[in-house]
């Protein structure tokens, strides 16, 4: 292994450095085809321990091969440290990671995104003052992932916070301009970090103020956004933690840090790009402010009236359907009604009623958050519907059942210009023919807009938790 | 204009990966369907986990002659990046499984 094979740059190289980068590209390509199989439901299992394999023979190679710049390895007393500190992390991790509902899938990914962060925050801490004065390449890269990586782990500690509902959004219109100045101070700090010709060790003050702004910036950046612009907001928090680790894999040298920091920055930044979509809205205007006030408030003109259905006629209506499709949404996943809903689908079924799930790409707290929860149920995967397959086919639909859903089945979406959500796509729920909405009361939905649908002449209202509603129906169809 | 010049010529190969990897990244996740958004998410998470190497670089060529605090953060930073790593790919993995089993 230590056998010196060649000379680079002046530098001699043994069989082990070799080795060892050969196995970073191996690690590299492996993240690629994991991620590759990831995408596709046959081969996402697979995909995910060809990736966990790339990690682990990175981890190995490193604790085995790496030389630091005097060429000696990895003492032995360092190895036993660090085989202890991954063996707590990975007890931690496993644990939780077995443990842990899914409804908080959600929150687990936040505190991920933290810890990463951390870690990245950390390794660009400890590793500034090895950083030579006027190599601006290195200083830039160490800078961005002390902020990148501060960032990340603060405003994701905030995001699981606000996920489990230990704190409130708070917005206030003077927030946007303290953010800014905020943002504006980290960045000229960085700047002035990595132009400074003193030497990094003359620097620390100046270091551990930028550490403390990050953080600062972090929660503030993540305090103002509202509940159902979560899902952009940890998808941006995810494409940031990766973002950061490339920038640690450059201080380093070490392509399979580059690659693989830089392609979870990427396939985050299109995850957080189509949860925009879903929304209809531009990531400046999730991360500037929540829904303006603007045209909401100033509605209230004729809106019809409410019309309830009783139990029993509910389910009359839906024993005698042919097809019908349920459209969960985050209220559903609060009510843990989930289990019960599969419960109604299966005994429906079982008298020749098709049901079908249509899933909105924003419902749920996380992307795809809604398909993990019916999963879970035991929902089965051919039956969950994407919002633009189901779409075309609503007109025939007999029965649309919204549970726990408002803003993306609020047609306001197509007819009102003057709404904040104008323009977002939506489930055509209004082109069924009846209309079904298990709610809790008459609020409104987060964006405080006010659902044309719930006054639609097909739609009846069944007023209750939706768990406690969907079992009785499931009593009453039963006794039918 | 020369300086960024210096600058693009000087870092050439960064700069090239770091094209090339978003590409990649771009071109592997695009077309996913819905359902699999929170898998693919975590797992992502647990790639960015890579940071774990960094952790082992750290604490491997630490000083252990005498006491720092530098150590003590290397060490917990090595053991945040193993919890994502492990975590990550754990979590994701039981997820699929869930998925799996009703496919049949």
């Amino acid at each position: 292994m230590d056998k010196v094979i060649g000379i680079l740059n002046g530098m001699e190289f043994t069989i082990g450095d070799s080795l060892l980068e050969l196995s970073y590209l191996i690690a590299a390509l492996l993240f690629v085809y994991g991620l590759k199989l990831l995408s596709h439901p046959a081969t996402a299992r697979t995909g995910n321990l060809w990736a966990a394999g790339g990690m682990g023979l990175a981890m190995v190679t490193t604790l085995l091969l790496h030389k630091d710049a005097g060429g000696n390895g990895i003492p032995l007393t360092n190895v036993w440290i660090i085989l202890a500190a991954i063996g707590v992390g990975s007890a931690i991790g496993w644990m939780i990671a077995r443990k842990i509902k899914m409804t908080a899938m959600p929150q687990l990914v936040s505190i991920y995104n933290a810890t990463g962060g951390a870690a990245s925050m950390l390794v660009a801490l400890l590793e500034y003052p090895n950083a030579i004065a006027g190599d601006v390449g290195s200083i830039i890269v160490t800078i961005l992932g002390l902020i990148i990586g501060a960032i990340a782990f603060s405003g994701s500690m905030i995001a699981f916070a606000k996920l489990d509902g230990r704190v409130g959004d708070i917005m206030k219109p003077f927030m946007t301009y303290i953010n800014l100045v905020l943002l504006v101070v980290t960045l000229g700090l960085g700047v002035y970090i990595t132009i400074s010709p003193n030497p990094p060790a003359e620097m620390s003050m100046a270091l551990y103020a930028l550490l403390a702004i990050s953080l600062v910036y972090g929660v503030m950046f993540v305090m103002p956004i509202g509940g159902a612009d979560m899902p952009v907001v940890i998808s941006l928090l995810n494409s940031l933690t990766g973002i950061a680790a490339a920038m640690a894999g450059f201080i380093y040298s070490n392509q399979a840090m580059i690659l693989g920091g830089i392609l979870v920055g990427a396939a985050g930044m299109i995850l957080t790009m189509l949860m925009c979509k879903a929304m209809n809205r531009s990531l400046i205007n999730v991360i500037v402010g929540a829904f303006g006030g603007g045209g909401a408030a100033a509605e209230g003109g004729d809106q019809g009236t409410i019309k309830e259905i009783q139990l029993s006629d509910a389910a009359v209506l839906l024993s005698y359907s042919q097809k019908i499709v349920i459209i969960p949404g985050y209220g559903l996943a609060v009510a843990q009604a989930q289990h019960i809903a599969h419960e109604l689908d299966t005994l429906l079924e079982g008298k020749g009623v098709e049901v079908k799930y249509a899933i909105h790409p924003v419902a749920g707290r996380m992307p795809g958050h809604m398909n993990v929860l019916l999963a879970e149920a035991d929902v089965p995967y051919e039956n969950l519907v994407e919002m633009d397959d189901i779409n075309p086919d609503m007109p025939n639909v007999d029965v649309a059942i919204v549970i726990g859903a408002n803003d993306v089945v609020n047609p306001a979406a197509y007819d009102d210009p003057s709404s904040p959500i104008y323009g977002m796509p939506i489930i055509d729920a209004h082109l069924a023919k009846n209309i079904i909405i298990m709610k809790r009361g008459m609020g409104k939905g987060y964006a405080g807009i006010e659902n044309f649908l719930f006054f639609n002449d097909k739609t009846r209202m069944l007023f209750g938790d939706a768990k406690a509603s969907i079992s009785k129906l499931v009593t009453e169809i039963k006794s039918m | 204009m020369e300086q960024v010049l210096t600058f693009f010529f000087e870092y050439k190969e960064a700069i090239f990966i770091i094209a090339l990897s978003i590409f990649v990244g771009i071109e592997v996740i695009s077309n996913v369907p819905a359902v699999l958004h929170t898998p693919l998410m975590s797992g992502a998470n647990a790639i960015s986990g890579v940071i774990i190497i960094g952790g082992i670089i750290l604490v491997g060529h630490a000083d252990l002659t005498t006491f720092s605090l530098s150590l003590i953060l290397g060490i917990l930073a090595l053991i945040f990046g193993t919890l994502n790593v492990v975590g990550g790919f754990a979590v994701t993995d039981r997820m699929l499984e869930m998925f799996k089993k009703k496919k049949k």
